[in-house]
């Protein structure tokens, strides 16, 4: 175990409750677009994916991560577009 | 250079989402917090290919264009009526991508010690769940797979057998490396089953828990993700996306007054103990009108409230329904409506509902706000709606639905409840205000009905 794990946990721990603090009293015309829209958040594997693909030419990993890519960009741009739709449907 | 610049704006990124939630969680800036939390999405992509690690850039934007094209065009095309399904996919790919990332981790070769073996053992689990559970809840919403909950005998017990299995295989992987390459390909296919598992045994109304709970399972893969690849950015927006999940789970279980144990293990209206001592009296019988029969009680009405439930979006009448209010408007009734929290297949599902239709949402009451109001109304209207108006919830101790805060319509002058047939609703509970002496059914395919009774009332 590294000192570098211990660090990533305490980040892990203050995350969640920063998450927990930040969304309070969601009234009941956002619970789908926050849903939505955290879910185009945890597209954020994308990260991940483009080291993946990049870093390592020719393998199998950077076809895993090719794959990864794509399932990802098409939760963040899914996501985030079709919260805009319904919150703009809300405006009105 | 890198060292410093990237993780600052990884740092910025992650402040980003924060603020992008917040905002997200309050109407009025609900709208700028997607914006916010997309351009935090977007420095992070950015951040992520200025890393000099990165040799092939052609095979990335190849794919970047691939899965942006999709994404739009499906957020573009979906009507509102499926959008339980689209958020459920959406799910899915999320925690399949966490899955790939973990995987193409372990195949990048080398040795790594054990403790990482174990994370990306974890990363995969809650990958592979997610991915799988979210595609079989979506064959259920897209109405491919039947909705009822699918159980069969010794299933939990089964269940803990493959939880320990997962954790014997990792362990295993661990003590003898040579076995490390088929140890995980068995805890990728365990995990992948255990998702299916995981979701086949719950039933159609309790799915916005079940929503809720995967939209958060997607976060915590991509925070797992985080920890295989030691990345900070993947860690806190991941645990962000949990937390969310888990604040949305929470409020629907409480809607249901239930507990997650409960919804995810009791397996609701698969088991028919519940028929067997159904509290309906066979004598009693049920009244049915057709619609032309109801148009002087609603002429005759001052407030009229509307209870839509799923049965509203199956058969698309959210549209007519809205025709309805103004006709009833322009006669002088107040018409409000009713939502209840877990009414529908998501969280929110009823509001996206409405508000696709132009229905004001000043127009909108939550539980707490109509039940005092039902027993000044003349009319309610009850569309597609059944476990959450059912009487039994406050006083039937035997019902499965007891205890569960439920809209008191049957303390309204009159109520009108449209139905295609007399089946019980996904719970399979006989609902007793089908039988109340206020209580009037209308048969048949909801956006007929209410079509039918605009052309009656102009």
């Amino acid at each position: 175990m590294s000192g570098q794990l211990l660090i990533e946990i305490y980040i892990l721990v203050l995350a969640v409750f920063v998450g927990f603090e930040v969304i309070s009293k969601v009234p009941p015309t956002l619970h789908t677009p926050l849903m939505s829209g955290s879910n185009a958040i945890s597209g954020i594997t994308i990260v991940g994916a483009i080291l993946a693909t990049g870093s390592m030419p020719g393998t199998i990993s950077a076809t895993l991560g090719m794959i990864a890519i794509i399932l990802a960009m098409i939760n963040v741009v899914g996501g985030f577009m079709v919260t805009g739709r319904m919150l703009r449907m809300f405006k009105k | 250079m890198q060292d410093l610049v990237i993780p600052i704006i990884y740092l910025f990124s992650a402040v980003f989402f924060i603020l992008g939630l917040r905002q997200l969680s309050h109407p009025r800036t609900a709208l700028k917090g997607n914006s916010t939390a997309s351009i935090g999405m977007l420095l992070a992509i950015v951040a992520t290919l200025l890393n000099n690690q990165i040799l092939d850039f052609q095979s990335i934007f190849i794919a970047i264009l691939i899965g942006s094209s999709i994404g739009a065009i499906l957020a573009k095309r979906v009507e509102m009526t499926s959008m339980p399904q689209l958020v459920a996919l959406f799910n899915g790919f999320g925690g399949a991508a966490s899955l790939l990332v973990a995987t193409a981790e372990f195949y990048r070769g080398g040795q790594f010690p054990a403790f990482i073996f174990l994370i990306i053992t974890l990363s995969v689990l809650i990958g592979s769940v997610t991915f799988s559970g979210s595609f079989i809840a979506f064959l259920k919403l897209q109405g491919i797979m039947r909705g009822s909950p699918i159980q069969f005998k010794g299933q939990h017990a089964f269940n803990g057998l493959l939880v320990l299995l997962i954790i014997f295989s990792s362990l295993y992987g661990v003590l003898d490396p040579s076995q490390l390459s088929s140890m995980f390909l068995i805890i990728i296919g365990v995990s992948l089953l255990l998702g299916i598992l995981f979701v086949l045994p719950i039933g159609g109304a309790d799915m916005p828990v079940v929503i809720s709970l995967l939209n958060s399972f997607s976060g915590l893969a991509a925070c797992a993700t985080g920890f295989v690849i030691q990345n900070d950015a993947l860690i806190i927006s991941g645990s962000l996306v949990g937390a969310s999940g888990i604040i949305l789970t929470d409020i629907m279980c409480k809607g249901m007054n239930r507990t997650i144990w409960n919804v995810l293990f009791a397996g609701v209206g698969a088991t028919d103990t519940n028929t067997d001592n159904l509290q309906v009296d066979p004598m009693k019988s049920i009244k049915s009108y057709e619609p032309e029969d109801t148009v002087v009680i609603f002429e005759n009405a001052k407030q009229v409230v509307i209870v839509p439930g799923y049965g509203l979006a199956v058969a698309q009448a959210q549209h007519m329904v809205h025709e309805l209010q103004k006709l009833l408007e322009g006669k002088g009734v107040v018409v409000k409506y009713a939502i209840h929290p877990v009414a529908g297949r998501m969280p929110g599902h009823m509001n996206v509902l409405l508000a696709e239709a132009n229905i004001p949402y000043d127009s909108l009451y939550d539980l707490d706000q109509i039940n005092p109001e039902f027993e000044e109304t003349d009319v309610t209207l009850v569309i597609g709606a059944n476990d959450v108006v059912n009487p039994a919830a406050r006083h039937d101790t035997n019902s499965p639905i007891f205890g569960m805060p439920i809209l008191d319509v049957d303390k309204s002058q009159t109520v009108f409840v449209l139905k295609r047939s007399m089946n019980p609703g996904f719970a399979g509970i006989e609902n007793e205000l089908f039988y109340k002496d206020n209580t009037i059914m209308i048969f048949g395919d909801a956006k007929d009905t209410v079509s039918k009774l605009v052309s009656e009332l102009k």
